[in-house]
C-alpha cells in the first residue's frame, strides 16, 4: 500500500486520460483483428498521418482542419485495406504482420521526406492546443484533454456498442468475429463488413490524433509509433480475441505505466519500460489467453 | 504455419541432405569472395549482408523451425555484441570510455575469437533462463512475451552503466570482423542452423510446428523442444551480435533494437520463413536491395545512370518488401530448401 500513497489524484486524473487515450487506440486495433485476423502494426501511422494533417492545416478554422484529419485517417485506411490487407486475406498471420511493418516503414519515411520539405524535421499542431490548459478541480490541476478524452473515449465506446448490437451490420461484424468462415456462409457479405471495421478503425484513430496533438503538437514520422506498440501489447494482454477485453487491456496497460512512474522513485524512472514489460510477461505466464478473458476459451495458435 | 519445409516421406540420399546445406554455405562464399574484391566503400555493404545472414540465420532457428512468433531474438543479438564489445575493447582505453563499469570488467580484455565465443555463450545461456518460463506461450502471447524480453533488454542495457557504456556509444572496438570472419561467421550459423534441423531434435520440433497436436500424442515434449531451438538460436544471436560489433567498431543499444528486429523479420518471411534456405536469401536479397538503393541514391550507372530522390531509400525498400509480401506470400524460396533445378 506505500505504493498508492505516493499517487494523487491529478497522478489519477493522468492516468484515466492515458487509459482513455489507449482504449480508444485498442478498439481501432481490436476491431481490424476481430474481422481479419490481422494484427496492424502500421495502425499507429494512421494517428501520425492524422496528426500531420492538423499540423499542416493549422491556419484553418479548427472545425475545418479536424474534420480534414477524419477524411484524411478513414481514407487512407481505406486504402490500406484494399491494397494491402485483401491481397493478404488467405495469407499466414505472421505474413500479414510483417507486411504492415512494411507498410508502417513507408508511411513513416513517406511523411519524412513531406516533412523535411522545409528544411526542418517536425511540425507543429497548434490549433488544438488550447485543450492542453488546466484547470482546477478540487484544489488539483488537471488538464482540459483529460476530460475531453475521457468523454470521447466514452461517448465513441458506447456509440460503439450500441451499433454493434442494434444495427444489422452490427450483428454482422459481431458474426464475422466470431467465425468469419461460418459468417459468410449465412450470408454476411466479407467486404461490407470489413470496410465498417476498416471505417470505424479509421474513425477512432483520427480521434486519438486530435487527442494526442493536444497532448503533445511537435508532430513527426515516429508520431504514434511508441504509443502503437504499448497499446498491441496492451490489446494481447487484456485478450485479443474479444473486442472488449482488448479494449480494457490497452486502458489498463495506459492506465498503469502512469500510476507505476508516479510510483517509482525519481532515480528508477529509467526503468520503467523494465518494470511495466516484467509485469506483461508475468500476466502473460498467468493468463496466456488474456488478462480479462474468463471463460474456458483457450489460446489458440494465431502467429 | 502453412507452407512445407519438410522433406518429404520417402528416402533421401545423403547427398541430397548435402545439396540443403551447400546451396546456402557455396552462395555465402560467392558473396565472401566478392567482398574480397569489392572497393573499400562498397566493402561495408557486402559485410553488413553476411552478419544479416548470421542474425537471420539465428531468428530462424527458434521461429522458421518451431513456428512460434519471437520478437526477442535481437535481445541476444544486442546482449553478445555488448559482451563481445565491452570485453574486446582494450583495458589501456577502458578507463577513459567506460568509466563506471563493474571493476572486473573494466580490468580484462580477451581477444577476438573468445570475445566471439563468449558472445554466444552468453546469448545462449539468457535465452536458456528466458525461454524455461517464456516457451510455454505460443501464438500472439509468446510474440509479446518475447517482445517485452527485448524491451527490458534494451532498457537495461541502456541505463545500467555498470556492465556497459550505458546509452553513450561503445567505442574502439576493434574492427576484426572483414570479409574472412563475416564469411566464416555466416558459414559457421549455416552449419549449426543445418545440423540442427536435421537433428532428431529439430525434427521433433518441426512436427510440432505442422501439428502440435499430433506431436503431442506421440510423446514430443514441445515444450523441451522450443527450448532448446530457443537456446541455440540465442547462442547463434549472440554469436552474430559479436560479428557486429566487431564489424562496426562501435556501437549503440539502438542499433540492436526495434528496426533491427522488424528488419531482420522482415528477411526471413520475405526469404521464406520455413527454410534455411529461405533466411539466407531473404537475408542477402534485402539487403542487396538496400545496398543498391542507397547507392542509387547517389546516382548509380546500369548502361543509363539512374539517380534516385535523396531520402527515397526507405520509401523504395519498404515499398518492395511489402510487394513481395503481398505478390509472395510464402517467401521468395517458397519456404522450400535449396535443391538442384533437375532433381525433382
Amino acid at each position: 500500500m506505500t505504493v498508492l500513497a505516493s499517487i494523487d489524484l491529478q497522478t489519477l486524473g493522468d492516468a484515466f486520460g492515458q487509459g482513455a487515450i489507449y482504449a480508444l487506440m485498442a478498439v481501432g486495433i481490436g476491431l481490424v483483428f476481430g474481422v481479419l485476423r490481422l494484427v496492424n502494426f502500421a495502425y499507429g501511422q494512421l494517428i501520425m498521418a492524422g496528426a500531420y494533417t492538423l499540423a499542416y492545416t493549422s491556419g484553418w478554422p479548427v472545425v475545418a482542419s479536424i474534420v480534414a484529419c477524419f477524411a484524411v485517417v478513414v481514407a487512407l485506411s481505406l486504402a490500406m485495406d484494399r491494397l494491402v490487407f485483401r491481397p493478404l486475406r488467405s495469407s499466414s498471420p505472421a505474413v500479414m504482420l510483417v507486411t504492415t511493418f512494411a507498410v508502417s516503414f513507408l508511411l513513416q519515411s513517406v511523411a519524412l521526406i513531406v516533412d523535411l520539405r522545409d528544411g526542418t524535421l517536425g511540425q507543429v499542431a497548434s490549433s488544438v492546443a488550447p485543450l492542453n490548459q488546466a484547470i482546477k478541480v478540487g484544489g488539483v490541476d488537471v488538464r482540459k484533454v483529460t476530460f475531453v478524452a475521457v468523454a470521447v473515449a466514452l461517448v465513441a465506446l458506447a456509440a460503439l456498442a450500441l451499433v454493434l448490437t442494434r444495427t444489422t451490420i452490427g450483428l454482422h461484424t459481431r458474426a464475422a468475429a466470431s467465425d468469419f468462415r461460418t459468417a459468410r456462409l449465412l450470408g454476411v457479405r466479407a467486404n461490407r463488413v470489413i470496410a465498417f471495421a476498416v471505417v470505424v478503425s479509421g474513425l477512432l484513430a483520427a480521434a486519438v490524433a486530435v487527442l494526442l496533438t493536444v497532448q503533445n503538437p511537435f508532430v513527426q514520422p515516429t508520431f504514434a509509433l511508441e504509443d502503437t506498440i504499448i497499446v498491441l501489447v496492451g490489446v494481447v494482454v487484456g485478450g485479443i480475441d474479444r473486442l472488449w477485453t482488448a479494449t480494457l487491456g490497452g486502458f489498463a496497460i495506459g492506465f498503469v505505466s502512469v500510476l507505476v512512474n508516479a510510483a517509482l522513485p525519481t532515480d528508477k524512472t529509467v526503468f520503467l519500460p523494465s518494470v511495466v514489460y516484467a509485469l506483461v510477461i508475468i500476466v502473460l505466464l498467468l493468463r496466456p489467453a488474456g488478462l480479462f478473458a474468463w471463460g474456458r476459451r483457450a489460446a489458440m495458435e494465431r502467429v | 504455419m502453412g507452407t512445407q519445409g519438410c522433406d518429404g516421406a520417402g528416402l533421401r540420399l545423403p547427398l541430397g541432405a548435402l545439396v540443403e546445406l551447400l546451396g546456402p554455405a557455396l552462395l555465402v562464399v560467392v558473396v565472401g569472395l566478392v567482398t574480397t574484391t569489392a572497393s573499400p566503400s562498397n566493402k561495408i555493404y557486402f559485410l553488413n549482408a553476411l552478419v544479416s545472414v548470421a542474425i537471420v540465420v539465428a531468428i530462424y532457428v527458434f521461429v522458421g523451425i518451431s513456428g512460434v512468433l519471437s520478437f526477442g531474438q535481437i535481445s541476444f543479438v544486442a546482449v553478445g555484441a555488448f559482451a563481445a564489445g565491452v570485453m574486446a575493447v582494450p583495458v589501456v582505453s577502458k578507463k577513459g570510455v567506460l568509466t563506471s563499469i563493474f571493476p572486473l570488467l573494466r580490468d580484462h580484455s580477451v581477444g577476438n575469437v573468445t570475445s566471439l565465443l563468449l558472445a554466444a555463450a552468453l546469448g545462449g545461456v539468457f535465452a536458456f533462463v528466458v525461454g524455461i518460463p517464456l516457451m510455454r506461450l505460443s501464438g500472439l502471447a509468446a510474440g509479446i512475451a518475447t517482445f517485452a524480453v527485448l524491451e527490458i533488454t534494451h532498457n537495461v542495457l541502456r541505463e545500467w552503466t555498470k556492465i556497459g557504456p550505458g546509452a553513450t556509444t561503445l567505442a574502439l572496438v576493434p574492427e576484426t570482423t572483414g570479409a574472412l570472419q563475416a564469411t566464416v561467421g555466416a558459414l559457421v550459423a549455416i552449419a549449426v542452423a543445418f545440423l540442427y534441423q536435421r537433428s532428431r531434435r529439430g525434427r521433433l520440433l518441426r512436427a510440432s510446428r505442422e501439428d502440435p497436436a499430433v506431436a503431442r500424442s506421440v510423446g514430443v515434449n514441445i515444450h523441451l523442444e522450443r527450448l532448446l531451438a530457443f537456446t541455440v538460436s540465442g547462442a547463434l544471436a549472440g554469436f552474430a551480435g559479436g560479428l557486429y560489433v566487431h564489424l562496426l567498431g562501435s556501437i549503440t543499444t539502438e542499433q540492436v533494437y526495434l528496426e533491427l528486429t522488424f528488419l531482420t523479420l522482415a528477411m526471413l518471411v520475405i526469404g521464406g520463413l520455413t527454410s534455411l534456405w529461405g533466411a539466407v536469401v531473404g537475408a542477402l536479397a534485402v539487403s542487396g536491395l538496400d545496398s543498391f538503393l542507397s547507392q542509387a541514391e547517389s546516382g548509380i550507372h546500369l548502361g543509363f545512370k539512374l539517380t534516385l530522390p535523396q531520402g527515397t531509400r526507405l520509401v523504395f525498400l519498404s515499398a518492395i518488401m511489402a510487394l513481395v509480401l503481398i505478390l509472395r506470400p510464402s517467401g521468395l524460396t517458397g519456404g522450400r530448401e535449396f535443391r538442384l533445378p533437375w532433381s525433382k
